[in-house]
């Protein structure tokens, strides 16, 4: 214990005389350490973030594709879902409570000179309830517009905004593309979603409208469903699934051309994507870290070379081969730790800048702090251990003739 | 180890380089030391009086022969059975001091018995006793470069002291200082030989510092060219 406390002393005070070399080596580890920390927190903010969003679009809610996915963008072609596989959900499946098809497009919209590109989304009236969505003016289409395609439509707040500015929107004309449609109801504002997009900037028809005066198929891009109850998700689920497996003439699981998620599951696959990426960018981080002990034993190299002589008197006055050693290596462990620890301060405010910058909550594990502390701790062992060697074995009276 | 002597040398060789460089820094030397003698190495440049001195302390191996420390066959021993050696029974002095130039002459002493694992106070205790021996007590805070070669090499020799040592080996403890300052030197060893009845082995070029021992051992081309004592030396050995 003793022999431990001197040579901490030691290191320290020897650390301490070189103030500028131990800063710049501790550079390296501190980077190292600091990019563990802010890539890691960042990752998990980012995956926080996610969960939080999905939460919020409710824990009841199906999302019912065509194709297979392979990836969060890729999938494979499959025949489209369409208005009667809706309908056969609603009417077949228990314990559901609303289904709403939807159908994706874009468009500019345009009014008075002014134009604005956005996103049509043709569905029906339950799209509101199933999304929690609400109105913040005027009203939804009704059950004759909706199977009538009527040219009505709800707009969110940014639409409103863009185009149609100070006028009022209840009753507007707004031409989008080749249709034009009367403007009926106005969404509450919802803001941004994690990955920055503005939850607002769409404009809601009667999914007949869009299916013939825009995408001209009578493809349904995806069918939401809610249950009446949280506790009916799986079952709810399940149901859908066989229905589909019924309806597209599936027979084996090999088969299945079509996906049924809830939204844990796509929090799940979101979430697995973001600790992929997490990781990935952690392991280059820890590359750098790796790069901060090479540079750590650079500099022991160098330090135990110019001390030699140093070396020599403390072997001819008592020291063992060991003493020599542990001086070194816990000089190379404290210069280590003291780029680690400053690491975990820098890395923890830059999760914090960087976190406030991609508007994701700030998350700093402990266990990741202290994992970085303890590995710079090992990084100045394990690439100590030479140059301490070295110093080690050194023959005493050719060290003491060293100038 | 009952009548053995403290020291004891036979055939003992040192060989540097090969081939056509072969140095015999030492060829074959016989050297009996007993305890509480004062010897002094004698002899041209280059003739392995600071090769022989090495020898005995431990911090060089002979290329062959036998040297026995206290009865024990140090050649076969590994550095850390040496350094285990040093540790216990040996204290140096250095023509060059060899004092880490950044510490304090009080952290310079204390720096063997740290290796001892005596606690912090102890040190301290007993490194500023030691220096105090040496007539250093009110210097203790300074620097090597804040003293005088004479003052550093006193330092060095209560560095040397402060643990006891049964030899002491100096390797021209006066040859960088001036005469006034060697003579200072030479009373305080012989004084601390005297009182604590620790062997003493020096290297010299100087006959009136090699007056001080008991006995010369004058060497030449690494052999050992004559043994003798000094005239007027009370008790030599
Ligand atoms: N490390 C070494 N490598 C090669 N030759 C050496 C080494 N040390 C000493 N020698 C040679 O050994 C001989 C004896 O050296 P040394 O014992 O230092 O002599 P002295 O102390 O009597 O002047 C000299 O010729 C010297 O050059
Ligand atoms: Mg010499």
């Amino acid at each position: 214990m003793r022999l431990w406390l001197d040579a901490l002393r030691l290191a320290i005070t020897q650390l301490a005389r070189n103030a500028s070399r131990t800063a710049l080596t501790s550079l390296g580890v501190l980077i190292g350490v600091a990019a563990v920390i802010a890539m890691v927190g960042l990752g998990q903010g980012a995956t926080a973030a996610i969960e939080q969003d999905l939460s919020s679009l409710g824990v009841n809610l199906l999302f019912v594709e065509a194709g297979v996915r392979r990836g969060p963008r890729a999938s494979l072609p499959a025949e489209p879902l369409d208005l009667a596989d809706a309908d056969a959900i609603g009417r077949q499946v228990r314990h559901v409570e609303a289904v709403a098809p939807v159908v994706a497009a874009e468009a500019q919209a345009a009014f008075g000179g002014r134009t604005w590109d956005t996103g049509l989304q043709g569905t029906t009236a339950a799209w509101l309830g199933v999304l929690g969505r609400e109105l913040a003016a005027g009203r939804v289409f009704t059950d004759a517009e909706d199977r009538g395609g009527a040219p009505v439509c709800v707009l969110g707040p940014t639409v409103v905004e863009e185009v149609l500015g100070t006028a009022d929107p209840l009753g507007a004309e707004l031409r989008l593309g080749a249709l034009t449609c009367t403007v009926i109801g106005v969404l509450t504002p919802e803001g941004e979603n994690t990955f920055g997009m503005d939850q607002d900037d769409l404009v809601l028809l009667p999914i007949r409208a869009v299916q013939r005066r825009v995408v001209g198929s009578t493809a349904v891009s995806q069918i939401l469903v809610s249950a009446d109850d949280p506790e009916h998700m799986s079952a709810v689920a399940r149901d859908v699934d066989a229905l589909m497996r019924q309806r597209r003439h599936v027979t084996s699981d090999s088969a299945v051309d079509f996906s049924v998620r809830d939204t844990r599951e796509l929090a799940e696959m979101l979430g697995s994507i973001t600790t992929v990426l997490t990781t990935f960018l952690a392991a280059v981080a820890g590359v750098s870290l790796l790069v901060g002990g090479i540079g750590i034993m650079n500099i022991m190299l160098v330090s135990v070379t110019e001390r030699t002589r140093e070396i020599g008197i403390r072997l001819a006055v008592g020291a063992l081969p060991s003493d020599v050693r542990l001086q070194f290596l816990v000089e190379a462990a404290v210069l280590a730790v003291f780029g680690g620890v400053l690491g975990v301060i820098v890395g923890i405010g830059g999760t914090a800048i960087g976190a406030t910058v991609l508007e994701v909550p700030v998350v700093v594990d402990p266990r990741i702090v202290l994992l970085s502390v303890g590995f710079s701790a090992m990084v100045g062992v394990v690439f100590g251990w030479w140059p301490a060697s070295r110093a080690a074995r050194m023959e005493p009276m050719e060290a003491l003739r060293h100038l | 180890m009952s009548d053995e002597p403290l020291l004891r040398l036979r055939g003992v060789a040192r060989h540097y380089g090969h081939g056509d460089s072969l140095v015999r820094a030492l060829d074959g030397i016989d050297l009996d030391v007993p305890r509480g003698a004062f010897l002094s190495f004698m002899g041209p440049s280059g003739s392995g009086k600071s090769t022989a001195l090495n020898t005995l302390g431990c911090l060089d191996v002979p290329t062959a022969g036998s040297y026995r420390f206290r009865g024990v066959e140090v050649t076969t021993l590994g550095p850390k059975e040496r350094a285990l050696l040093r540790r216990h029974w040996m204290g140096f002095v250095f023509q060059g001091f060899n004092l880490l130039p950044r510490s304090t002459a009080l952290e310079n002493v204390e720096l063997p018995l740290g290796y001892r694992g005596l606690p912090v106070r102890e040190r301290r205790e007993r490194a500023l006793q030691a220096l105090e021996d040496v007539g250093l007590g009110g210097r203790s805070h300074h620097r090597p470069d804040e003293l005088s070669g004479g003052q550093q090499q006193r330092v060095a020799i209560a560095r040397a002291l402060v643990v006891a040592p049964d030899l002491l080996l100096a390797d021209e403890p006066t040859g960088n200082l001036d005469t006034a300052t060697s003579l200072e030197v030479m009373e305080l060893l012989t004084r601390l030989h005297a009182d604590r009845g620790i062997t003493v082995v020096m290297v010299t070029h100087e006959d009136d510092m090699a007056a001080f021992g008991q006995r010369i051992v004058r060497f030449r081309d690494g052999r050992i060219e004559a043994d003798e004592a000094v005239a007027g030396a009370g008790g030599a050995a």
